[in-house]
């Protein structure tokens, strides 16, 4: 399996997430459109680490374990990071009844 | 011993200029009447002294090189002075009849306060400093230099009070003038730079043989042109009888004796230029011609005696113009020197006139030469000479240009004597207006007419002996053989010059008999007419179209002023105000609206920004992409 | 075309177009389902690759886990299709295109790599089993392991007492 598939892909689908965070004005799916970015990630990085064990397997019976690594610990920072982000959303529901994000235009200041 | 001389002459008066100048709210008036008048008069010395010393130094040009004054890529001009035969007679004419002309205004000034009084020297001494830079440079540059140093000073005196709004307006007129013939001056200036490489006097002349005659032609036009601006010629002259509005003083030094001979000096210092160019030197004589019997016209109808005196000095001009252009040097720069010596008398002495009546019309004036004995006998000698009645001075210098004119064209003389014979006529009905017959004006128990003080009236003695005697340094030589002193010391620097064609004795005898006993009919017709019955009516028919100056004036309004002001008015509110300050301004706007657009973009909301992040980010690839191309 | 390669072939399609519904559906909850499908397409991958700890992690931690906590948070708010906020046509478009061309322009990014033909192991290799996994963990990677679980530590705190009233 070439290794240009999984790239094209992976970045099919890292690109409809930035599509869903563009589109949509509900922050809940925003959110959820990152997790999507971040799967494709991943996805692409098994790929790289298995390429990479493909052309080295004959001298380093290790070669391309770094990449699973990776994706393990993207894996753990996402689940923080969603308690955390959830978390933050609620507060906003509960403050402004609402989860629309372009009331937050406090920037603007 | 000259070298050292010969920077002073200037100096002194310059020297003058910045005290009287710097430190006139201090100065009594004697003492910055006595700065003004002692600086001219070293200068006076200082010109004997180096004609003296120049008589026995030889014939050869003297130049002192001081430093350099102009120094760019090939352009080298030093600052220096040339000094030769026609330099020291322009010297001593400028230095001695400026003193005299000084020591008179001290009396004739004495109205004024101090510091005003400091102000008229002060202008004075810097006027005496440019001529001399004028007449003294050694390169056209700084020839130009004392050109626009009296304009400079032109303006400045003319406009000295410049509280009349006319006396202001009538000094811009005589600047702006100027400054048109000083246009043609630069431009040749420029082309003479361009064609020779160098602008001193040496240089030029002795390669002018070598350049073709259409530059040469064109450089000459352009230089008579800047003449004619400087010497109120046609047609530069209107701005002279305005320039009346200055104090009389200022009138005789700038407007009858120095200033307006810079012309004459120009032409006669390149006289080796105009020689190779026929067709400028024609021109030259026609424009002296056509002026001398316009002007005199003119003044045949004028009421007011320093008008008439005016036009009579532009009219003179003329016939030092047509004697450049018919090869007369050495007879123009005669009559340089004698006009100097009888139209300063004149002016000096319509002031004295002014100055015990405090009226300038000479209808209201008759009768004067009971009261004011010494100025009537002065000015009838100077009205004997600007006459050309022998044996005064005017009929040497007059008669010398007028048989050259006939030498190149009989047509020149018979126009030239007609020029003559009004001068004379108008010069006697001025002199029988004004002192003879009844005295027609009002009497003012509160200033007597009496005789000006001595400091004015011995200038006028003095000025009178020069103009009866100035003559026999001209003497032809139909009468002495060899007796033309002038000539034969101006010889080696206008040697070169084509001579003018001779006129066999006989012819010049008789030339000179018809135009002297002419001039002295019309003369005594017109005392005898005037005394009896003053030209007090308005003027009808013809002498109207005299006493308007055939509208000359109203001629170049409309076609110069006018036009230039709409021009003026349509740039101010159209260009200036919609164009350039709408460009400009809006540019302020465009910004201002840009800033506001953009403002638009900081809306607060995150989802716009990520968009813009990730246009961002597109960007950037793509550059990346193509630079890696 | 082997077996791998169909599979792989399938998987793809049907990932993208969950992906595909998770942005463009009405109702909030529909979104997550379908993105829960995504993740399972993804796992299948992950099992195509032979990266079996991955492809488990991901079904236990990511559709299990995080995906359950989005339901909750979704149902707690009462979200459904009528309340849904929507954007400005305009800027969804924009929106669009600017993906479309991020893909564009990255597609176009890799098209001179001169990795591209390289082989991909499918179905086979150890470094994907636990064994291999866990040993490179706690050998080479010990002490961002530890420190994991700080982050575990600090986000729990964080969500409870940003959470409190």
């Amino acid at each position: 399996m070439p290794i240009n598939y999984y790239i094209f892909l992976a970045i099919a689908l890292f690109c409809i997430g930035v599509a869903g965070v563009l589109t949509r004005r509900n922050a809940i799916i925003i959110f959820m459109c990152v997790e999507l970015m971040l799967n494709a990630v991943n996805l692409l990085l098994v790929a790289f680490s298995k390429m990479h064990h493909e052309a080295l397997a004959a001298t380093n019976p290790q070669a391309g374990i770094d990449g699973q690594i990776f994706v393990f610990f993207i894996m753990v920072v996402a689940a923080a990071e969603v308690s955390v982000g959830l978390a933050i959303i609620v507060m906003l529901h509960r403050n402004t009844h609402s989860v629309d994000v372009n009331f937050l235009n406090r920037l603007k200041h | 011993m000259l070298n050292t001389l010969i920077p002073l002459v200037p100096l002194l008066p310059l020297i003058g200029f910045l005290v009287n100048g710097l430190f006139r709210q201090s100065l009594p008036k004697s003492l910055s009447g006595l700065i003004g008048c002692l600086s001219v008069l070293a200068s006076f010395v200082l010109s004997l002294l180096i004609f003296q010393e120049f008589g026995t130094a030889g014939s050869e040009a003297i130049t002192v090189r001081l430093f350099d004054f102009l120094s760019v890529g090939s352009v080298n001009v030093p600052f220096g002075f040339q000094v030769d035969q026609l330099t020291i007679v322009f010297l001593l004419i400028i230095t001695g009849v400026g003193f005299l002309i000084h020591w008179y205004s001290f009396a004739y000034m004495h109205d004024e306060n101090p510091a005003q009084f400091a102000r008229y020297f002060s202008f004075l001494n810097l006027f005496v400093f440019s001529m001399l830079l004028l007449v003294m440079g050694s390169n056209y540059l700084i020839l130009f230099a004392g050109w626009e140093g009296v304009g400079l000073c032109s303006y400045l005196l003319i406009g000295y009070w410049f509280e009349k709004t006319e006396y202001a307006q009538a000094a811009k007129k005589a600047f702006v003038m100027n400054r048109i013939g000083d246009l043609g001056f630069l431009i040749a200036l420029f082309w003479m730079q361009a064609r020779f490489g160098s602008l001193s006097f040496g240089t030029v002349f002795a390669k002018a043989s070598g350049i073709p005659t259409l530059a040469i032609t064109g450089i000459c036009l352009l230089l008579l042109l800047g003449a004619t601006g400087k010497s109120a010629q046609i047609p530069l002259y209107t701005w002279l009888p305005d320039a009346m509005a200055g104090p009389t003083p200022v009138s005789a030094l700038i407007h009858a004796a120095t200033m307006v001979t810079a012309g004459v000096y120009l032409i006669a210092r390149s006289h080796a230029l105009f020689d190779l160019a026929p067709v400028a030197q024609t021109m030259v004589a026609i424009i002296g011609l056509a002026t001398t019997l316009l002007a005199a016209s003119i003044a045949l109808k004028q009421n007011d005696i320093k008008k008439v005196l005016a036009y009579s000095t532009i009219s003179q001009l003329g016939y030092m113009f047509l004697g450049l252009g018919v090869g007369a040097y050495t007879g123009a720069v005669f009559h340089v020197m004698t006009h100097a010596f009888f139209k300063a008398l004149l002016f000096l002495g319509a002031g004295s006139v002014i100055h015990a009546l405090q009226e300038q019309d000479m209808r209201r004036m008759g009768g004067l030469r009971k009261w004011l004995p010494v100025t009537h006998i002065t000015f009838l000698l100077a009205c004997l000479a600007i006459a050309g009645i022998p044996p005064f001075s005017g009929f040497f210098s007059k008669d010398e240009i007028l048989s050259a004119a006939y030498a190149r064209n009989p047509l020149y003389y018979v126009l030239g004597l007609a020029g003559s014979l009004m001068t004379a006529f108008y010069m006697f009905r001025l002199y029988a207006m004004t002192f003879l017959g009844q005295f027609r004006g009002e009497a003012h128990p509160q200033h007597p007419i009496q005789e000006s003080p001595p400091a004015m009236t011995v200038p006028l003695i003095i000025l009178a002996v020069l103009a009866v005697t100035g003559g026999f340094l001209g003497i032809p030589a139909v009468f002495v053989t060899d007796g033309h002193l002038l000539g034969r010391y101006l010889a080696p620097v206008l040697a070169g010059a084509r001579p003018p064609v001779e006129v066999p004795a006989s012819t010049e005898l008789m030339l000179m008999g018809l135009s002297a006993g002419l001039a002295l009919a019309t003369l005594i017709w017109a005392t005898s007419r005037f005394s009896r019955k003053p030209d007090l009516r308005e003027p009808r028919g013809l002498g109207r179209l005299l006493a308007n100056k055939w509208w000359i004036d109203e001629l170049y309004n409309t076609l110069v002023t006018r036009p230039l002001n709409a021009l003026a008015r349509f740039m101010n509110d159209i260009l200036e105000k919609s164009v350039i300050d709408w460009l400009i301004n809006g540019i302020g706007r465009l910004v201002l609206y840009g800033s506001r657009q953009i403002r638009l973009l900081q809306s607060g909301q995150v989802g716009g920004y990520v968009l813009l992040m990730v246009v961002g980010l597109v960007i950037l690839f793509l550059i990346q992409l193509f630079l890696k191309k | 075309m082997g077996a791998t390669h169909i599979l792989f072939w399938v998987l793809s399609i049907l990932a993208l177009f969950g992906a595909i519904m998770v942005v463009v559906s009405k109702n909030p909850v529909h979104s997550v389902l379908w993105l829960i499908l995504v993740f399972c397409f993804i796992s299948g991958h992950y099992i195509l690759l032979n990266a079996q700890f991955l492809a488990i992690v991901n079904l236990i931690v990511y559709a299990g886990a995080i995906m359950v906590l989005f339901l909750f948070v979704i149902m707690l708010m009462n979200l459904n299709a009528d309340t849904e906020p929507q954007k400005n046509k305009w800027l969804k478009i924009a929106g669009v295109i600017a993906g479309g061309s991020l893909l564009l322009v990255l597609v176009a990014a890799l098209k001179n790599a001169d990795l591209k033909n390289q082989l991909v192991q499918t179905g086979g290799g150890n470094i994907g089993l636990i064994h291999n996994l866990g040993m490179a963990l706690f050998h080479d990677y010990v002490i961002p392991f530890e420190i994991s679980s700080v982050l575990f530590l600090s986000a729990m705190v964080g969500a409870v007492l940003i959470g409190k009233k």
